[in-house]
């Protein structure tokens, strides 16, 4: 699985961090979505397709 | 082409919840999103812009940019008289909304919030021993609800708590859809003035606190002086009055269902209490009249045609029980996967506090009911008075025993 994130559309919402801890995180100065792991482990791939999923700004894009 | 879309007989709306289910959403609107998923509905002054009733076109049509929040353009469905009060980002499109909203989002950060949650579970542990040295009955709102959210806010934003019984008089007239124009006028009037004159009082002495962050951006010119007091104004209202109602009402929720406040009582394990609080918020759904969009373009969904200038009103909380998403959706079960409901909204506008407000519901939820097991409603059911005619629901009072 390949993660990308588009930080421009992205509205700081966090809720991809909460889904997955060790793949995304976010900037201390305005939240915005900061990646952390552009290839994760296969045990992660339900939480990091769920951060895909409430990502309001559908700034999270997944090729698998 | 527009074969699936009902524009006969507009119902109104809002429409009345029925007296029997204060937790579910209007019988009617539930009964248009099993008909069709885009219907015509009737406003209070007489336009009939489009209701989005289901899940998966809400989410699309709230994050395609075709898609308009600004309300002062024509066709965009009020929800009331528009004020000349100014407005907020809520109500902005991109690009200017995106720049105003990210100079308040750092706070918000999953971060900054969980090294709040301390803090916060001292002000419900201290509401709640001054609950069990006082006298019972006791209202739930006032002992607990409204303060807990306000206490938090006050203290994120820099406002003083002392001023809470002028700053929620007057966000409660404001958000009153029964209220007259004139009042809500004169309510925002007042606490923009109120942001205003604290705004002018931290650009000379600034403390660690975010309407301080705000004064740094006025004196760069990033930011105006009424910008920056009409953002105090925003956060300040919806830092206290959703919350307070999702804890008051979630509270009574969970006493109407014994087998599923056991359930959250009896375990220890955060992601139970995280899980509960998302079905909660799916469930109840406070904000309950619906996101106000007006169509830019023309746009094709749901195998109709919305046109470009009509009004768009995403139904939020009829999308949180569709069926299609969400088993056996008007049961309230907090064992259910409910993370993808919509109460906080979707797209850019997704509301901002929802990190936070899910935390200060997370240290409550998880706190009253273990603390104060016996707690129990003091009146029947039908005696509670629900806020049938405020844009946010829940209860006036909750009297409440133990």
């Amino acid at each position: 699985m390949k993660v990308t994130i588009d930080q421009d559309r992205c509205v700081a919402s966090g809720q991809c961090v909460t889904a997955a801890t060790t793949v995304f995180d976010q900037r201390d100065e305005d939240g915005i979505v900061v990646l952390l792991d552009p290839s994760p482990p296969g045990e992660l791939a339900d939480d990091v397709r769920h951060a895909a999923a409430v990502c309001p700004a559908l700034a999270i894009t997944l090729t698998e | 082409m527009t074969s699936t879309i009902d524009s006969t007989g507009a119902p109104g709306f809002p429409a009345a919840r029925a007296a029997k289910c204060p937790f579910d959403p209007p019988p009617t609107m539930q009964a248009l999103r099993e008909r069709t998923p885009l219907a015509r509905v009737r406003l209070w002054d007489g336009t009939t812009p489009w209701l989005v009733t289901r899940y998966a076109e809400q989410r699309v049509l709230l994050a395609d940019p075709r898609v308009s929040a600004d309300m002062t353009r024509p066709g965009y469905p009020s929800p009331a008289p528009i004020s000349d009060a100014p407005i907020s980002f809520i109500l902005m499109d991109d690009p200017e909304h995106a720049r105003l909203r990210r100079m308040v989002t750092a706070p918000f950060t999953i971060k900054r919030v969980e090294a709040m949650r301390p803090a916060v579970q001292k002000i419900v542990d201290d509401l709640i021993d001054d609950m069990l040295t006082g006298p019972k009955p006791v209202d739930l709102v006032q002992a607990l609800a409204l303060p807990m959210p306000s206490l938090v806010i006050c203290q994120l934003l820099g406002v003083p708590y002392t001023d809470h019984d002028f700053f929620q008089e007057h966000s409660s007239t404001m958000i009153n859809r029964d209220a007259e124009p004139e009042q809500r006028r004169d309510a925002a009037g007042r606490l923009f003035a109120y942001l205003d004159e604290l705004i002018g009082e931290k650009l000379t002495e600034p403390g660690d606190d975010l309407l301080s962050g705000l004064t740094e951006r006025i004196r760069t010119g990033e930011l105006t002086r009424p910008d920056a007091a009409q953002i105090g104004v925003l956060m300040l209202i919806a830092g206290h009055e959703t919350t307070a109602n999702m804890i008051a009402l979630g509270t009574l929720a969970l006493l109407e269902h014994p087998d599923q406040l056991e359930l959250l009582r009896d375990s220890n394990d955060p992601k139970l209490v995280a899980g509960a609080v998302e079905e909660l918020l799916r469930y109840l759904h406070i904000t309950h009249n619906g996101r106000r969009r007006v169509a830019l373009e023309d746009i094709e969904i749901a195998g109709g045609i919305i046109r470009a200038g009509e009004g768009i009103i995403l139904a939020n909380d009829i999308a949180n029980r569709d069926p299609e998403i969400f088993s056996d959706p008007d049961r309230l079960d907090i064992q259910r996967d409910a993370r993808r409901h919509v109460a906080f909204g979707f797209g850019v506008h997704q509301c901002l506090g929802q990190p936070l407000a899910r935390m200060e519901l997370q240290v409550v939820y998880s706190t009253l009911y273990r603390r104060i097991p016996a707690l129990r409603l003091a009146v029947e059911l039908d005696e509670v008075p629900f806020k049938h005619d405020g844009s946010v629901y829940g209860v006036y009072e909750l009297p409440v025993t133990w």
